[in-house]
C-alpha cells in the first residue's frame, strides 16, 4: 500500500506488481492500515492485512524442514556403507 | 519479504514431500479434499500431485463459485438483461458460462448490454455515467466476494444512487462442506480449508468438521509450499489421531476472520431458505439474498425472475466432478466436446474450475507420471522416518 487518498479516506493507492491503482480499504480500516503494509486484494477491496510476523514464522518452519532434509542428504552423501 | 517467491522454493517442496511420505502408513490410502478452486488451480499449475506419494489423492471440491452456478440462474440473468433500459455487469469469468440458450456473449450478440467489471464498485461508476439506464450487477462468489457487494450497496445507499441494483447469487461455504460430508459417495480423510473465504469468516465455523465428523481441516494459503505444508499438517494430525482446525495461512487469515466484512454482509444480506447448486442440488441456508431494508437494490424484486430449473446437458458431468466423485478426465466429454474455448460445463470455464485447470496445464494423464528426480525423495523417505516430525 502506497498512500491513503487525502480526499477519499476509504480509498488507497496500491502497487500490484508495478501497476498502481486505487482500491477500497473500508474492510481493513478498523484494523488500521498504513503505507508500507501489504494487503490481500480481491475485486477492488483490501480484504486482509498480511501479517509479516506470521509470514516469517511460516518461512522459519519451512526452512527448518529444508534444513533437516539437507542434513539428511549430506549424511547420505557422506555415508560409506560397506 | 514479498510473500510469494519464498513460498515457491523447489528445495523446500522436496523436503516437505519427504516429510509427508514419511508420515504415510504402509497400505493406507489418504484422500484429502481441497475445497477451494484457487487451490485446485495451484495444484495443477505447479504439478503438486507429483510431489505426493501415490497413496495420497487430492479430491477437488465445490469451491469454484462460477462452477456451482446452475444453468437456470444464467438464464435468469439474461432475462433481466433483456428488460428495457437494463445494463448488466458481472465478473469476466461469468461471460462464457453457458445458459440453456447461450452465454452472455451470445446474449449480447442478440442485443443485451452485459459488461465485464473488475469490481462491483465499477458498476456504480457505470451507473453514474448512465443515468438513463438501470445497472444490475450480477453478484456471484462465496463469503470472499460478498463483502465487496455489501460495501457497494452501502456506498450506493450513501451516495443516493438509485439506478443500481444487485442480482444476488452469493453462496456460503459451510453448508456445501456439510453436504459433501453427508454424501455417501465419498470418503475423505481431511480437508485443505479455503484460504480467502477464511479471511472473512475465520476458522471457527469449521469446528464442526473436526468435532462432529472427526476430520482434520487445515486452512491453507495458495502458494505451492502453503498447500504442501497443509497436507503435511493434515498427515501429522492423522498420525497423532487428532482432528483439529488448524491455520497454515495465519499470515493472511485471522482466527476470528474480518468482523467489518461480516457486519457489512449482515447489514445488507440475509440467508435464503435454500439455493440450488450445480452438482450438489438444493442446499438449505446456503446462499444470500438482499435484505429487506435494502430492497431498492434487489434486482429480484425489481424484475420478474423466471426461476426455471434447467437440467445440465446430458453429456456434462460437472456435477460429479464438483462432488469429487469423478476426476475431470473421467468425464466423457473432457477435452473433446468440452474445452475452455467451447465449454459445455462450468468446470471448464473458470480458471478455478478443476477441468480447466487440468486442461490448461496439460495434466490429464490417467496414470500419474512422477518426476524422475523425485525418486530420490522417495528413497530418502524411508530413512526420514527415523527423523522426528
Amino acid at each position: 500500500m502506497i498512500e491513503i487518498l487525502t480526499d477519499r479516506p476509504d480509498l488507497a493507492k496500491v502497487d500490484v506488481s508495478g501497476v498502481k491503482r486505487a482500491i477500497n480499504i473500508g474492510l481493513v480500516a478498523e484494523e488500521g492500515i498504513a503505507p508500507g503494509d501489504w494487503v490481500l486484494i480481491h475485486v477492488g477491496f483490501a480484504l486482509s492485512k498480511i501479517d509479516e510476523v506470521e509470514a516469517k514464522a511460516a518461512m522459519e518452519f519451512l526452512e527448518s524442514i529444508g534444513k533437516a532434509y539437507e542434513d539428511e542428504i549430506a549424511a547420505l552423501r557422506d555415508s560409506e556403507i560397506v | 519479504m514479498r510473500f510469494v517467491d519464498e513460498f515457491r522454493d523447489a528445495d523446500k517442496a522436496r523436503a516437505l514431500s519427504a516429510k509427508i511420505t514419511s508420515l504415510c502408513e504402509p497400505g493406507r490410502q489418504y484422500k484429502f479434499m481441497e475445497v477451494c478452486g484457487g487451490h485446485t488451480h495451484t495444484i495443477y499449475k505447479h504439478g503438486l500431485e507429483d510431489y505426493l506419494p501415490e497413496n495420497i489423492t487430492l479430491v477437488h471440491g465445490p469451491g469454484c463459485p462460477v462452477c456451482v452456478i446452475p444453468m437456470g440462474r444464467i438464464d435468469d440473468a439474461i432475462h433481466i438483461a433483456r428488460q428495457p433500459g437494463v445494463l448488466m455487469t458481472s465478473f469476466g469469468d461469468m461471460m462464457r458460462v453457458p445458459g440453456s440458450g447461450g452465454n452472455f456473449f451470445d446474449s449480447n450478440a442478440e442485443g443485451t448490454n452485459i459488461r465485464m467489471v473488475y469490481s462491483p464498485l465499477d458498476s456504480l461508476k457505470i451507473a453514474r455515467q448512465n443515468p438513463d439506464m438501470h445497472v444490475v450487477f450480477m453478484a456471484i462468489g462465496f463469503e470472499t466476494t460478498a463483502p465487496s457487494t455489501a460495501m457497494t450497496m452501502l456506498r450506493a445507499a450513501k451516495d443516493g444512487i438509485d439506478n443500481f441494483s444487485v442480482f444476488c447469487n452469493h453462496i456460503t461455504i459451510i453448508p456445501a462442506i456439510k453436504a459433501i460430508l453427508d454424501s455417501p459417495d465419498l470418503r475423505l480423510d481431511g480437508f485443505i480449508g479455503p484460504g480467502h473465504v477464511s479471511t472473512v469468516i475465520g476458522c471457527r465455523p469449521y469446528e464442526f468438521i473436526a468435532r462432529d465428523y472427526g476430520k482434520p481441516i487445515v486452512v491453507s494459503g495458495f502458494e505451492p509450499l502453503d498447500i504442501l505444508q497443509s497436507i503435511y499438517m493434515l498427515m501429522v494430525q492423522l498420525k497423532e489421531g487428532r482432528s483439529d482446525v488448524e491455520n497454515q495461512y495465519s499470515r493472511v487469515v485471522p482466527w476470528h476472520g474480518n468482523p467489518t466484512a461480516l457486519r457489512a454482509i449482515a447489514e445488507t444480506m440475509e440467508l435464503r431458505p435454500y439455493f440450488e447448486w450445480r452438482g450438489l442440488g438444493f442446499i438449505s441456508h446456503s446462499a444470500l439474498r438482499v435484505r429487506e431494508t435494502f430492497e431498492r437494490f434487489d434486482a429480484e424484486l425489481r424484475y420478474e425472475i423466471p426461476g426455471v430449473r434447467v437440467a445440465d446437458p446430458k453429456a456434462c458431468q460437472c456435477g460429479e466432478v464438483l462432488k469429487g466423485v469423478l476426476k475431470p478426465w473421467e468425464c466423457k466429454v473432457f477435452g473433446t466436446a468440452c474445452t475452455p474455448e467451447t465449454p459445455i460445463g462450468t468446470c471448464m470455464v473458470s480458471p478455478e474450475g478443476a477441468c480447466a485447470a487440468y486442461y490448461n496445464f496439460g495434466r490429464f494423464t490417467r496414470t500419474r507420471v512422477r518426476e524422475a528426480s523425485l525418486s530420490t525423495v522417495d528413497d530418502l523417505a524411508a530413512s526420514a522416518r527415523r527423523v522426528p516430525s
